[in-house]
Order: C-alpha cells, then structure tokens, then sequence
C-alpha cells in the first residue's frame, strides 16, 4: 500500500510541520518508495512473538528502577532559560493560547 | 449499576468520571523537582521537567507506592507489570511534546466505590487508575497577546481514576465524587485540595432515551468545586436534552464550565490532536510491582470509612446513620472512639459528637483534630450523665466550661458550678413533703385520676430543688407517696 | 618538549600520550595547543562545529596542576573532541541542526563528565548528521565533513566529523554514538577504530536523543587498545539520571587484550557476504578472516537470516521514536523560534519547518505516519515484534561462535552528493550494521586494509551481550599481527 497528498498533509498537521507543493510532492515519493521495502516486512509471520521494547530485554529480565521520594534539584531557573526565545517575568511567552 | 435511574424530561442521564488526583509524594514523578504549590514561576521546573535536549524520565518510587495504596483501598487489581507510554501532542504546557502516561496496561484495574445516597447504596465501578505527569499552566492575564507559560507543575505526579459510566444523575456523580475524594485523602494519597487543583474531576455526561444505546458524550473539564459540579452537569444535561428536542444532534466536544454564567461552552483547542500516537516509552522499562510490595502496603493501610463504619455498627451498636456520620474523617472516627472507651456509653458519646460537639465546631468552623473539648474530657462527662451526678442540662452547662476553658476537670466544673444531682433522698423528702403539703389541690386532683397533676407536682419538686433532683428518684419517691398515708 | 615529539605528538596513541603527560614529557596545554593548531589548520576537512581556545587551554592548566600535584585521573590530560550530541556546559550544543543553533547546555552529559573527572581535556565539539540522521555527514545543517583520505568523498555518518578528527589527527580520540550504525560505519570510511558497547553500558544522559531504544555512545580511536581504555573511562551505571543504563559495576575492558585468539569461533553470516557487497570491501575482509586463522581462529559460517529486514525495522522504529523524541523542539523552552507567525500553532510549525532539514523532516513525517491511527499495528508493533526475531536469531548464532565478523559497509565512502535525492541509497548501505543496533548488541569497525580509489574498509566484530572485553580483545590481536590500523590519508 502507498501513501496519498491527503496522508502527507494530515501527517504533516499532526508533527506540525509546512510542506509546500514541491516539498510534499518529494516526500510523497521517498516515503512511499521506502514503505515499497516495508512490505516484505509485513508479510512475515508474526504470530505468538513478543514485541522486543528494549533491546537487553532480549537477554536479561528488566524492571523500572524507582527512586525514592527525594527532592534535590535546586532552583536553576537563570541557566535552563538562558536559551530560551522568550522570557518575561521568569514565565516562558508564547502567542496567545486559546481554551 | 445505580438502581435510582430518575429520568429527567424523559431521558436517562449517564455520567461517567474521569478524576486527577495529584499525589503527595515531595518530588515529581520522574523527576527530583519540588511538588510544592505557589513557587515563583519556573523556579521548580527542573531540566527534566523543562525537556531540556538530553534529559530523561526516572521513576519515582513515592508515586507508584501512593497508586498501590489506591488500588488496594478500592479494592482493584494492582497489576504485576504495567507500561507507560507516550501521549503525542503540541501544547505549550506540554514540554516534551508529549505526556507520559498509561495506555494499554494501567497500574491499577477494575475495583469500585460504594457510598450512600440518603438511604441508598451505591457502587461506581472502575475502569482504571494510571500514572501519569501533570502539565504546566498557562497564564493569559497581562502579556498583551501572550501567554506566559509557569512549568512548576509540569511533571507532578497523578493518578488518573476512570470510571465506567454507572452514575445516572448530578446528585449521584456529585456523591460518587465526594466518597472519592474522602477515600484519597482518607490514606493520604492526595491533599484533595481542589483550589489549588489537586483533585480534578472530568465528568463525561450523555442523555438517551430509556433503553437506548449509549448517547453521545461531551466531557466537562476541571470540576474543581462539588458545588459547580452539580451546576455544570445539570446544565451541561438541560442543554444536551434541548438540542436533542430542537431535532440536533449532539456533538462529541470538551466544554468548560464558567462559574460566573453557569454554563458549559466547547473548547476551541486541543480538537485536533485527536491522533495521540500513543506507544510505549522507550526511556521506561515495564514497571514491575512485587506481590511482596503490595503485601507490606497492605500491612501499613489505616482502617477505611466503610470498615471503620461497619464496625462501629457491630462493636458499639450504632445505627447505620451515626456510623457512616462519625467516619465522615479519620479524626472524627477515632474522636468518637475514644470518647466511647471512656465513658463506656457509645449512643451517648455519637449523640454528643454529632450535636453539642458538631454544633460548636460548625460555628467557628474549626476542625475536630482542634477541638477545645477532648475525647476524654467529654468520656467523662458523658459518664457522670450515666450515673445521673448531672442532669443533661447540668451537662451542657459543664461542656460550655470545658469549651471555653473555664475548667478542665470535668468533676472539678460540677462541684464548683454546684450541678451535682440531689440524690440524697433525706433533703429529696423534705422538699416532696413541703410541695405535697402547699399543693393539696393537685394531690386530690391525682388521686381524682388526673395524670396532669402529678407532673405539675414534679415540676414543683424540680423547681423547688433548682434542677438538681434526679427526675427518676422524684418520680418514684412521690409515688410512693401518694400511694401511701391519705 | 623536543620537537620530534613535537612533531610526532599527533600521532601517539592516546596510551603512550597519557603516558607522557605523566612523565611531564609533555604538558597538557603543550598536547592542547598542537591540536587546536592543527584542527584550525585543517579546517575545510569541516571537521568541528565548535571550539573555544580558552575554554581548552584552560580546562589544559588544571590538568597540568593536578598531573604536577600527581592527583591526575588515568587520563589526564588527554586531549579529546565530543560528538555535537552529547550535551555540553562550556560549548554550544547544536545536535548538527539549525533548531539548536547558539543553544547551551546548563549541564554536561554523563559520558562527557566521565570523561572530565577521568582529566580528559575538551578540544571541541565535532560535526555530524543532523541529530545524528544519516550515513555521510551530508545532513548537518552547518557543512559536510570531509573525507581526509580523499576530500571528495564522504566520512560516512552521522559521527562523520569524530572520524575525520581522528583520522586526520586533529584529535587522539573522540566520542561518537551510533543509533543505526553511527560509529562503525564513519570508522569503517576513515580508516580508525570505534566501537559501540551493548545498549546501556554508557548512559544517554545528555545525549541528545534521536531513537532512544537504539541510542548509545562509544569512543573512536585509531586502535582497539586505546578503544578499550577510553570505553572504561566513559561506562558505569548511571542510576540516577538514565531509566536504561545496565546496573552493572564499571568494568576495565583492556583486561582482556593479552588474551589469544586461538581456538576462538569467528561466526561469518552468509547473508553478509551476498551481491550487495562490493567485490574490494570482500577481497580486504576474507583477508582479514584468513589473517585470524593465522592466529588460531576458527571460522564458523553461521545464518542470520533476517538481515535484510532489519532494514525496513529499523527505518520505521526508529523514525517513530525520534518523531516523538523531537516533539519537544517546538520553539517555547529553547532553540529555534520562527520570526514569521500570526498565532501559536503556526509559530509551532514555522519553528519547526525553518529548523529541521530534509532528512529530519522525513523520519518524523515515517515515524507520526507509523504511530498513527490505524497504521500502528501493522507497522511499529510488526516491526518490535520481527525485532525480537532478529535479536533471537543472534543468540542462536552465538550457541556456535563466540564473535561474528563481517564488513561493516557494503562499499568504501562514496563521492559526496552521490547519494543526491535518493534516501533509501542511504538506507540500504547501512544493512550491516542495523542488525546488531536492533538486538542493542556490541559492535566494532577494525580497520582492514583499502579498497576502491584506496579507500579504506572496515571489518565489523559484533559479540553478545556484556562481551566488549572480548570483542576488544579480538581486535587487539589483530592489530598486533598487522599494521593495517597504522596506515593514515596522505595528506596527513
């Protein structure tokens, strides 16, 4: 199966991203060529196989560590912000958000 | 399922829940930040909770032990292995981009609430309870055309708590959220502040005709009071039953209750992110709860309302109403126990906690926990009422002392108020004497047949002994009496 | 300082340097100074994104004080340049991409702090693929690096500038972090050696994610020797900051160098040796192989059948990853903001639109399509489940063998620009080394001669998990038993 205009565009909204005409038009055919490649992998028989998450899980149990309930990270609010576009205040501007 | 399916107009109301509760613990839930409310914006967003390029989740033990306490209060399942997964959106409070969340395998499974509607008993199944972070906040005042993003609370840990759609009117789902929030805060879980937000209700609400398949619903969001609770959803039903009578149909939407007009509108964002890409997070192992934990979480649970009121109806004989009153805290709860072990009499001690008690601490509407009057203090009221050295007036008397901290001994207040009882049935005879003597009339009119008189003679001997007559004592004296000699 | 050390300084190994640091036959601001020199000098080789003199010649001094007071770390000293991945607190942090550009880290990533408390001294921060997306360099917003054996060409990606800095000794030693491939194949281009460790021996902490299932960071040197001290430097569990760093104590990988080779079991999969492989990449390997049966080794042909799936695996796991691990570049915290919005959601979209490139845009346009609904099972939960395969299919290969060898690419570096529009060209040179990333195997490139236009090739050790020590030992023995990893582009 290959991927339409109307998918690029509804994918293209969904990771806000703006695709003009010849952009999208180039993306079309490189996705579509590489999900040609895609089908012999969706021909393989699957059944009964467990989705391998993360990678050591193949070799070794593993668990989430839990930390325990201790707060040690100090106000860096000066330092994580020094890259930041827009400050006022110590709040993070962005154009107006509409509820 | 609630068997008191009232129908409004016609129509079925069906309510279904959706509860943040954020929990206690002191820091986020994958990171070290502090959890405290009302910092300086963006001083308690670390660079994990900011998404700074490199920074990644750990888990916080604190958190999953508060959801393992929840599954267990409510009876659900708390599961061996449970996922988090990532919750793809843009939102400017969402710093990742994306959520962490539970999709597939939450951490908590099924269970319910039970709760009294006046007589009634009802259960709200659960769907689930899931693990997730909060977001931050928004602030659109004074930023012309702006909006200021505080990141403080981004990354707070909560529990969402799902249920089915079981509730069938405002009254119920208002009741159910009620009997939530005191399970919550009940073991601690929450502070169920809801001013500050840590105890959200979304309330999903559709209308249908009896017998019909499930409506279309829209969700309320950020309950954050029990009173506009109510409001909202019963607007948010007249409104959806009038658009069904004006021949529309309804929309799925999420609306906003606004307190000031009492009503519902649609939000206008978030509307097309309806494609979440939920999957599971790579920088998340399987979360992995021992039998052994859950065990040892039980061992250190508090005694729940329900129990605690079920037990209070078996071990003091309580009816059903004073039980499920007395638990409406655990204060109140061991306040009423103590009192009972130390006057021996639990109805006396209920009737006490739940009027003089209650009535006094409504009025400067103070907290049991503070109460002037102790647990043992009013025990040993409560017993000199048993053994008649008071009256129950004399008593009120003593327990308005003891409140306003005139005395502290409760025998030490009857003495000095001079509010013992006359038992001694020499004095108690001399005055029967006296009153029988200058109440000839009344003594023929008893003796004629007329019961009145005979009252209008105790009241006499009360009087005469200014209330400190034990009332059974005069009774039977006076009988005796006029039985005898005439 | 004599000036034949002088001149020869560059290309001591990062052993015999260290080693010299302590002996004060050199400073570290001597050692820091000959390689910003040089760096500067070859500049065009585009093989940095970032320097700053006085931040290194500082970071030099202190070393000096602590080799003159003897309280030195095992590499004191020693000059190093990192990888534009791995965050930085005293050098801008770009990940390659204009998003970035002028960002800086208000912490340093675990394997760079390791580093620091080991005394390593910070040369620069070197080019790459943007966010580490791609196999030549080619997709760094800033400029590609060249190939020091032949300027025209490519050094392979996305550690592309950490290879061309070793290889044109602009630096003894480097960081990289291969995803897909990210270290063994730019090695394999520029003629050094580098290895990437089992997923989670070095912690991604401060490691700008692009797939975070697959991401992990080794080091790059011109031998194994060196290799293997440098990845005892930078591993250990990081507890604290990283959810998927191994709970394994920190472990010296040199331990096992001396070990012999002899009646070792060298697993060779058929499915590496097929058409696709160029016929010079075949003729350096098979003499490599036959050099380790000089040694004692045993050749074992063994199957890996699912290797050209893991192509289409990976190119939709990790797309689907890194188009959430990216979600947060959206203009409100840091980095790139677009001049040109009216409202919120086009100030998300001209951010994003202005400051990713091509080939970024396109792995999360495949990875969002992916997750999205609908396509989910079919595509990402297909391609977990067929990774689980590809991961068993190894530990049955490892019942017979105790490592498997093979090339590491199937050609030597292409022309820059060859590879023009055309993706998937990218895509499928990088079929050796996805195998291993998706199973969060080990994996190295050992230089092993040259091949076409005297390029060089290398061979791909892969081991099973944990077995770093061995696959450097292995490697160790064949750079003793031949010089292969000496030779350098004659421009150096």
């Amino acid at each position: 199966m290959s991927l339409t205009p109307i998918d690029i565009q509804r994918i293209a909204q969904l990771a806000q991203l703006r695709l003009d005409e010849p952009t999208s038009a180039r993306m079309l055919t490189q996705i579509n060529g590489f999900f040609d490649i895609v089908e012999q992998m969706r021909a393989v028989d699957t059944t009964g196989v467990d989705p391998l998450a993360h990678p050591v899980a193949a070799m070794q149990d593993i668990q989430l560590r839990l930390r325990d309930d201790v707060v040690s990270e100090p106000n860096q609010r000066e330092a994580n912000q020094k890259s930041a576009p827009a400050v006022e205040r110590g709040l993070f501007l962005v154009p107006k958000v509409i509820e | 399922m609630s068997k008191n399916s009232k129908l409004v107009q016609g129509y079925e109301v069906v309510i279904g829940f959706e509860t943040h509760a954020q929990l206690s613990t002191k820091s986020k839930i994958f990171s070290r930040a502090s959890t405290a409310f009302g910092a300086e914006p963006n001083t308690q967003a670390c660079a994990v909770d900011l998404a700074l390029p490199g920074t990644l989740p750990v888990m916080n033990k604190g958190a999953v032990e508060r959801a393992i306490q929840f599954g267990l209060a409510v009876g659900s399942h708390v599961a061996e292995r449970s996922i988090f997964a990532r919750k793809n959106y843009f939102y400017p409070d969402l710093p990742k981009g994306y959520q962490i969340s539970q999709f597939e395998i939450p951490v908590v499974q099924g269970g319910s609430v039970e709760f009294f509607l006046g007589e009634e008993k009802m259960s709200v199944r659960l769907v689930r309870a899931h693990l997730e972070e909060d977001a931050g906040k928004s602030l659109h005042e004074d930023f012309i055309g702006q909006s200021g993003i505080d990141l403080n609370r981004a990354g707070t840990p909560l529990l969402e708590i799902v249920t089915e759609p079981d509730m069938r009117s405002s009254l119920e789902a208002v009741a159910y959220a009620k009997e939530l929030h005191k399970i919550v805060t009940w073991i601690g879980i929450c502070d169920g502040n809801m001013q500050e937000g840590s105890f959200r209700c979304d309330a999903n609400v559709s209308v249908r005709k009896p017998g019909e398949p499930l409506g279309t619903r829209r969700e309320i969001k950020n309950l954050n009071s029990f009173k506009f609770m109510q409001q909202a959803i019963d607007f948010e039903i007249r409104w959806q039953i009038e658009e069904i009578e004006d021949g529309r149909k309804i929309q799925q939407a999420t609306v906003l209750f606004d307190p000031d007009t009492g009503e519902t509108r649609a939000m206008r964002t978030k509307e097309d992110a309806a494609d979440y890409r939920y999957f599971p997070d790579p920088d998340l192992p399987p979360l992995c709860i021992s039998r052994e934990w859950v065990a040892s979480v039980q061992a250190d649970m508090p005694e729940l309302p329900r129990l605690m009121a079920a037990r209070f109806v078996a071990d003091y004989g309580l009816p059903e109403y004073d039980a499920t009153t007395l638990t409406q805290s655990k204060a109140m709860g061991s306040y009423f126990e103590a009192t009972a072990k130390a006057c021996g009499q639990p109805k006396l001690a209920s009737n006490w906690i739940m009027g003089e008690l209650s009535r006094r601490l409504n009025m400067g509407d103070s907290a049991i926990e503070n109460s002037p009057v102790s647990a043992h203090q009013l025990g040993a009221l409560i017993s000199r009422i048993a053994d008649g050295m008071v009256s129950n007036n004399a008593a009120r008397q003593v327990f308005d002392a003891l409140w306003t901290g005139d005395g502290k001994d409760v025998d030490a207040v009857i003495e000095a108020k001079g509010l013992r009882q006359m038992n001694d049935s020499g004095a108690l005879e001399k005055i029967v004497d006296e009153v029988l003597a200058a109440n000839a009339k009344n003594v023929e009119e008893y003796r004629a047949g007329k019961d009145k008189a005979f009252n209008a003679l105790v009241g006499q001997i009360m009087k005469a002994s200014k209330g400190k007559a034990n009332p059974a004592q005069v009774n039977e004296l006076l009988k005796a009496r006029l039985t005898t000699a005439g | 300082m004599n000036q034949a050390m002088n001149k020869d300084l560059h290309d001591l190994s990062v052993l015999a340097l260290s080693a010299h640091l302590r002996d004060k036959k050199i400073s570290a601001v001597e050692a820091a100074q000959h390689f910003l020199t040089r760096s500067r000098a070859h500049s065009q080789l585009g093989a940095y994104l970032a320097m700053n003199e006085d931040v290194t010649l500082a970071q030099a001094r202190a070393a000096d004080a602590r080799l003159a007071a003897g309280t030195g770390g095992t590499l004191e000293g020693v000059p190093m340049a990192h990888k534009d991945i791995f965050v930085t607190k005293d050098f801008p942090t770009t990940a390659g991409s204009k998003i970035l550009e002028g960002y800086n880290s208000p912490f340093d990533s675990t394997v760079v702090a390791n580093f620091q408390r080991e005394g390593v001294v910070c040369l620069g921060k070197l080019n790459c693929d943007e966010f580490a997306m791609g196999s030549s360099n080619e997709n760094s917003a800033y400029a590609p690096a060249r190939n020091p054996w032949d300027t025209s060409r490519i050094p392979g990606g996305s550690s592309g500038g950490s290879a061309v800095a070793v290889a044109a000794r602009l630096a003894p030693a480097v960081t990289g972090t291969d995803t897909g491939g990210s270290i063994r194949q730019p090695a394999s281009f520029c003629g050094i050696t580098g290895i990437k460790p089992t997923y989670g021996r070095a912690s991604r902490y401060g490691m700008v994610a692009f797939a975070s299932s697959l991401d992990q960071a080794g080091p790059m040197a011109r031998s194994a020797e060196d290799c293997a001290l440098l990845l005892s430097a930078m591993c250990g569990p990081d507890l604290d900051r990283d959810s998927t760093s191994l709970d394994m104590p920190a472990e010296d990988f040199s331990r096992s160098l001396t070990q012999s080779v002899d009646g070792l079991r060298i697993g060779v999969p058929k499915e590496f040796f097929g058409d696709g492989l160029s016929a010079d990449v075949r003729a350096a390997i098979d003499n490599a192989l036959k050099e380790y049966e000089k040694l004692g080794a045993k050749l074992v042909p063994i199957e890996l059948p699912r290797t050209e799936l893991s192509i289409p695996v990976y190119y939709i796991i990790a797309p689907a990853e890194a188009s959430s691990n990216l979600s947060r570049f959206d203009g409100v915290k840091f980095g790139h903001r677009s001049k040109n919005y009216r409202d919120l959601s086009e100030m998300y979209r001209e951010s994003r639109t202005e400051g990713f490139g091509d080939e970024v845009k396109r792995r999360i346009m495949i990875g969002a399509y992916v997750l999205s609904h609908g396509y989910y099972d079919a595509y990402y939960l297909q391609a977990q489940k067929i990774r689980r395969m590809i991961a068993d299919d190894f530990q049955q290969a490892f019942k017979v063998c105790d490592v498997i060898a093979g090339p590491v690419a199937p050609t030597v570096a292409w022309h820059l620009g060859d590879h023009g529009n055309d993706p998937l060209a990218d895509y499928l040179a990088d079929i050796f080394t996805l195998p291993a990333s998706l199973a969060g195997l080990p994996g190295m490139s050992v230089p092993v001669g040259l091949g076409e236009g005297g390029m060089p090739v290398g061979m791909q050790l892969i081991g099973n998990y944990f077995s770093e020590a061995k696959l450097l030992g292995a490697a160790h023995q064949l750079q003793l038993a031949t010089d292969w990893h000496l030779a350098k582009p004659a421009t150096v």
